[in-house]
């Protein structure tokens, strides 16, 4: 797999990243580094494995139903840069 | 079978090919992966964990309750439970997303294909195919109109658990799609797993909507998001298929596209740009391990499901001898279907069912009440109908007696005897009554006798009206007979 300069725009463009025209040559050369790095892994014969999703034998913790969090508005707005009657301010975004 | 819908375009007819995706909110106390709680309507991120507002090393614990409403909801639709799911992040930014990605299920969702009927108006059913349900997050939810520049943001609703129900193309009019909403409301309501409430957005809908000629293969479709009430589901998509048929009847061709409804308006709109084309980058969640089911529990909860409107009407069909239709209407909720059982018992099922689907109902709409606050209740209905049965008054003045109990809330009985309303069974008084119309009509009587047969149906008219209609009409009719043809 190799990625040419358009693809690597618009994955830029997906993850809002900002990458200037002129840094793109490099950062195609970069990312296709890296996955000719983690593409060795094709060499090895993986027919008939199952994907491992832990290697701890964990299964997924469940909850019970029951009300434990929140009623801290003041707290979970603290860090925005802006915020009124306990909303989140942010620039208008409309479709 | 009804006919077909068909949309008459410049070049022929046209058919419309629809599947839905609907968004059902999942009742349960606290939110999917986080232990804040789901209640509609608090101030704005009082009901806001710090997983839900995504602050930085903070974990998603997977409530079980959510888990089971999602198995429930499969086993009612008839559907394949996968007791191996996984999650996936499903990226994407908007200022109502905290995460920067939604928690979903993608490649291997909790419930695989089911099957769903829609109860058609002619008393028939269609079978619609279900492809999936996957349990996800709600996003927050972004208020545009407080501030002429800014964008206020609640996470209230963030993290909530959701269910998105995906059904086959298999829906061809928009009396369908409706239909379809209606009955899966109907089904989520009967098992409690969502309050149907589309107002409050607790079910909203996007259609797939394309057209094509009758037989060809499927169009490109667009799809529209978004819709909470089937009113708009009706009117997006008749407008939607005409757009696409003018679209290709003027050799033009249909973008596949995401499309916006506005109610204000009734049309549909693009909502996205071509050159922003969706890529949400699915990768499964790091954080989450896939979630694994016991069949024995999920055995358990199938045991555990109330009767469902399927098997309710087929129950009302086959016991009470209702029609289709009318069992359908009537085990759509299930608090009117008890209510009906109510009635029911003990008494003639059909006139039971009758007075319930077209005076009860009419009058509770007439003044905008529902049937958990009708004025009469299925006891007093039952009195009722029991007058009727046995013969006390007529089915002409027992909606007389009705109009009252409605207006008054007082039992059937009292104000037939109030009033002295009582059906006159007996022969002699109504004899009486006879004679007298017929003296007072005695021209009629000998036009009658000579030939002119259409005058009997006068001569039973008077004395009903003679009696004040207390008569009872089956005697009269025999009585009439004796007097004037024996």
């Amino acid at each position: 797999m190799s990625l040419d300069k358009a693809t690597v725009a618009s994955i830029a463009n997906l993850a809002r990243i900002k990458v200037p025209d002129d840094r793109l040559e490099a950062m195609v050369g970069d990312l296709n580094a890296i996955l000719g790095f983690v593409e060795q892994l094709d060499a090895v014969d993986t027919a008939g494995v199952e994907p491992l999703a832990s290697v701890t034998g964990h299964t997924l913790p469940q909850r019970e139903d029951a009300i434990t969090d929140g009623g801290y508005q003041a707290r979970v707005t603290a860090n925005a840069p802006e915020s009124t009657h306990g909303f989140y301010v942010v620039p208008k975004v409309v479709e | 079978m009804t006919e077909p819908y068909r949309i008459q375009g410049e070049t022929g007819e046209w058919e419309v090919v629809l599947g839905l995706e609907v968004h059902a909110q999942v009742i349960s106390h606290a939110k999917l992966f986080s232990g804040s709680s789901t209640t509609f309507g608090a101030e704005a991120n009082t009901q806001v964990s710090l997983v839900d507002a995504a602050m930085p090393g903070m974990l998603p614990v997977i409530n079980r309750e959510c888990v089971e409403q999602a198995v429930r909801t499969g086993l009612a639709l008839k559907a394949q439970i996968n007791l191996r799911s996984v999650f996936d992040r499903k990226n994407y930014f908007y200022a109502d997303l905290p995460q920067g990605y939604q928690i979903s299920q993608y490649k291997d969702p909790i419930v695989g294909e089911g099957v769903l009927l829609l109860d058609l108006p002619d008393g028939s059913t269609k079978s619609v195919g279900i492809e999936r349900l996957h349990l996800e997050q709600d996003a927050g939810k972004s208020l545009h109109d407080q501030h002429p520049q800014k964008t206020y943001v609640d996470l209230n609703r963030s993290g909530v658990a959701l269910m998105e129900i995906v059904s086959k193309p298999d829906l061809s009019s928009p009396e369908e799609a409706g239909l379809y909403v209606k009955k899966l409301r109907s089904i989520l309501r009967y098992i409690g797993t969502c309050d149907g409430n589309m107002q409050e957005g607790s079910m909203r809908a996007d259609v797939n909507v394309s057209v094509r000629k009758p037989g060809d293969p499927l169009g490109t479709r667009c799809e529209i998001k978004n819709m909470n009430s089937v009113r708009f589901i009706h009117q997006a998509i008749e407008y939607e298929a005409r757009r696409q048929i003018e679209i290709l009847e003027g050799g033009g061709k249909i973008d596949q596209e995401t499309r916006l409804f506005d109610t204000g308006r009734g049309e549909t709109r693009s909502m996205r740009s071509k050159e922003d084309a969706q890529d949400y980058r699915y990768f499964p969640d790091p954080d989450l391990l896939p979630l694994v089911l016991d069949q024995a529990r999920v055995d358990a909860l199938g045991a555990e499901l109330p009767e469902l409107p399927d098997v309710k009407k087929a129950r009302f069909i086959a016991d009470f001898g209702l029609s289709p239709y009318d069992a359908a209407i009537l085990v759509e909720e299930r608090e009117t279907a008890d209510w009906y059982e109510q009635l029911a018992k003990g008494r003639d099922a059909k006139i039971a069912a009758n007075w319930l689907i077209s005076e009860l109902f009419g009058a509770l709409n007439k003044a905008g009440k529902d049937l958990s606050e009708s004025p009469v209740s299925a006891e007093s209905l039952g009195g009722l109908v029991d007058l009727i049965g046995d013969g006390t008054i007529s089915g002409r003045i027992a909606k007389e007696v009705f109009a009252e109990m409605f207006e008054t809330g007082k039992a059937a009985g009292d104000i037939v005897e109030e009033k002295g309303l009582k059906q006159v069974s007996d022969t002699g008084a109504i004899e009486g009554i006879i004679d007298a119309v017929l003296a007072e009509n005695a021209d009629k009587v000998e036009q009658y006798r000579g030939g002119k047969d259409k005058l009997f149906g006068f001569f039973v008219g008077q004395t009903m009206k003679k009696s004040q209609g207390k008569a009872n009409p089956g005697m009269v009719n025999d009585l009439l007979r004796q007097k004037l043809d024996g």
